[in-house]
């Protein structure tokens, strides 16, 4: 057989696989143009558990409470250990993480546009809990389907720990909005300033959105960008309802024909120019990343180093 | 405050101002798994800090818990040692100070395990097998910085002399230690040195690196007396809490 | 380019009467190192019983595709990927 016709016969197994719902897994053939594209997605995603560290970690030597505190540190740990699994799933498709370092250091891989915002008060790390995580899990759910084992199963490690990051955003705003009237304009301006930005994260309506259909064919993407946006909304109301805070939409309300939540869209520029590199944080989350990979350097090299020397040594005494 | 909740707060007050400057390192470490690891290691100080702040405002009685202790004490209140809020600095002094500080909790920990105050003894119980570990990991860390390029022997080198003029206080006993060490409540401090000394002594020799001689020695954080440090990190730290009054959080 | 500490697949065992499960993978620059980071990473909410890590490098995968000889010999290659770099429109030749 040709190589055309080997070629062939490798693509149409793999449509046989992606049909049947089954799982591609880090050995097999794959078109070029899937291998591609979950790189990017896998490693970006990687990028924005790393990058949201740092608007999080801004509040932990604040925190009003030693409970507070280690709750948050303990989140903050966590992504830390999400964006491992995702540069190790990322890693099963033949890049390395410091190739994948290298390209976000240099601006060429992105990171959720979200992290771009600043965290200005002790209620906005319950913001982030309450909405951003919210609009995460929404994404990632479906992604725990995704067809390439390695990423589908680095999604379900990440959705069972990621629940406990939302309840703990809404029992942070709950307190607040129970508390003094301070604490409850606190939680209010947060909310006022996180809700939009959330529903950004689902990224343009899906008329304007180009890879949807080929990533939905391969089964990497399961549902839309506007289907997963209304289904948060339709989450979150009611939770705001308890948490007795006001979403900033005066046009949100019910619709019982549809069954769903009407509600304004979030204005899709402002996305495109933070994505740009045009929002409040982008240059500061990235010389804070820079710089710590580049004053780590020394400590990385010293390691290899020291490994180097031993198994020198192990060598000769062989 | 009576005397058992004076040496509950100071082991207390250690692992909390430590717990905050290692806090400083998340999203700045040199590698993602260390990112981690140092998480892993405040997380496990502010356990301690917890239980302990919470054991000493019980024996006090006048109605403080861990969060009274920890955000509404001003400088010359807490008794720490000098050496938990000494700024991080580079990574070699980090871990030059967590050999140190962890070395010390060791031993400290392993010998309050039989301690006559049950409450103590548990506390040490599990904290022993916490500080083991990270006991274990700045020493991994001495080993590979000191005996790995030129730039790092250098730089570890620099961090034990950072740290080192902070190291005799933890062995300080006084009139406090001596009561409750005779009662069997408290541990003398001064019982620590030489089995610290072996330790250290040993992860720095193999580390090529060599134990430094300060002339000048820190002294009298048991007695509220910090260094200038002390006071910044207290402010970014207790600001929030401060600012709301009788807040629940 | 920076180098990179070399990769290590991380199995776990969290119980006794179970086998290894291989949990993820991670970066360490030596075995001693490896094990101490797969335990905070890996076994942050229980105490793992058992935790074995093995260099990447140092697996051999049998193909999955029994039908090898269909299976280009380029495939092969884990860990090289050269398609996968973005180079700009200016760079010839590459």
């Amino acid at each position: 057989m040709d190589t055309t016709q080997a070629d062939d016969a490798r693509e149409a197994e793999f449509n046989a696989i992606i049909d049947a719902d089954g799982r591609i897994e880090p050995r097999d053939w794959m078109p070029e143009q899937y291998r591609r594209t979950l790189i990017r997605q896998i490693a970006q995603h990687a990028h924005s558990e790393i990058i949201g560290m740092q608007p999080e970690g801004n509040w932990i030597t604040r925190a009003p409470s030693l409970k507070r505190k280690a709750i948050l540190m303990a989140k903050v740990q966590d992504e830390a250990g999400h964006g491992m699994y995702l540069y190790s799933a990322a890693e099963t498709l033949g890049v390395s993480r410091d190739e994948l370092l290298d390209l976000l250091h240099a601006g060429k891989q992105k990171y959720s546009s979200i992290f771009n915002y600043p965290t200005l008060t002790w209620a906005d790390i319950g913001a982030i809990g309450w909405l951003v995580d919210g609009a995460a899990i929404t994404n990632q759910v479906p992604l725990c389907r995704c067809s390439y084992g390695p990423y589908g199963r680095a999604m379900v490690r990440i959705c069972k720990e990621e629940s406990f990051h939302q309840r703990q955003g809404f029992e942070l705003l709950l307190t607040l909005s129970r508390g003094s009237e301070a604490q409850k304009a606190m939680a209010q301006d947060a909310v006022d300033r996180w809700w939009y930005p959330s529903l950004a994260m689902f990224g343009p309506p899906d008329d304007a959105s180009t890879h949807t259909e080929q990533s939905m064919r391969w089964g990497i993407k399961r549902f839309t960008n506007d289907e997963l946006r209304q289904k948060f909304v339709d989450m979150t109301v009611p939770q705001s309802e308890v948490l007795g805070l006001r979403l900033p939409d005066p046009d949100l309300r019910w619709n019982a024909e549809r069954g769903h939540y009407d509600f304004t869209q979030p204005d899709f520029d402002e996305l495109f120019r933070v994505i740009k590199g045009d929002g409040p944080c982008n240059r500061q989350r990235m010389a804070h990343k820079v710089a710590a990979h580049e004053n780590g350097a020394w400590v990385r090299e010293a390691a290899e180093a020291y490994a180097a020397k031993r198994s020198a040594e192990q060598e000769v005494a062989a | 405050m009576n005397e058992l909740a004076t040496y509950a707060l100071r082991l207390g007050d250690d692992a909390l101002i430590l717990s905050h400057r290692l806090g400083e390192w998340i999203a700045a470490a040199p590698q993602l798994e260390e990112d981690i690891a140092l998480a892993n290691i405040a997380l496990d100080l502010l356990g301690q800090a917890r239980t302990l702040l919470t054991y000493a405002g019980e024996v006090e009685g006048a109605g403080r818990d861990e969060d009274a202790l920890a955000y509404r004490r001003d400088e010359r209140e807490f008794v720490n040692c000098q050496l938990a809020e000494l700024p991080n600095g580079d990574f070699g002094v980090t871990m030059a100070r967590q050999l140190a500080f962890a070395s010390y909790q060791y031993e400290l920990y392993d010998r309050l395990r039989t301690s006559q105050d049950a409450t103590l003894a548990a506390i040490a119980g599990k904290a022993v097998k916490e500080v083991a570990y990270h006991r274990d990991h700045a020493a991994q860390w001495v080993l590979r910085l000191g005996d790995g390029t030129d730039e790092s022997h250098r730089r570890m080198q620099s961090g034990l002399e950072e740290i080192w003029p902070f190291v005799d206080e933890l062995f300080e006993p006084d009139e406090l230690t001596g009561r409750l060490a005779a009662a069997g409540i408290a541990v003398d401090p001064a019982a620590l040195r030489e089995p610290w000394d072996s330790y250290v002594g040993a992860v720095i020799a193999r580390a090529t690196l060599s134990v430094p001689q300060p002339v000048f020695r820190g002294r009298g954080g048991r007695q509220g007396i910090h260094t200038e440090a002390m006071g910044h990190l207290l402010a970014q730290m207790q600001h929030l809490h401060r600012a709301h009054p009788g807040a629940s959080w | 380019m920076s180098r990179d500490w070399p990769l290590w697949e991380v199995f776990v065992r969290s119980r006794r009467g179970l086998s290894h499960i291989h949990v993820g993978s991670l970066h360490a620059p030596d075995a001693e190192m490896a094990v101490r980071n797969a335990r905070d990473v890996y076994t942050r909410r229980n105490e793992g019983v058992s935790i074995w890590v093995v260099p990447s490098a140092a697996i051999t995968a049998s193909s999955p595709d029994e039908k090898d000889s269909f299976f280009d010999p380029a495939a092969d290659k884990a860990y090289r990927h050269p398609t996968f770099y973005e180079i700009p429109d200016e760079v010839r030749h590459l």
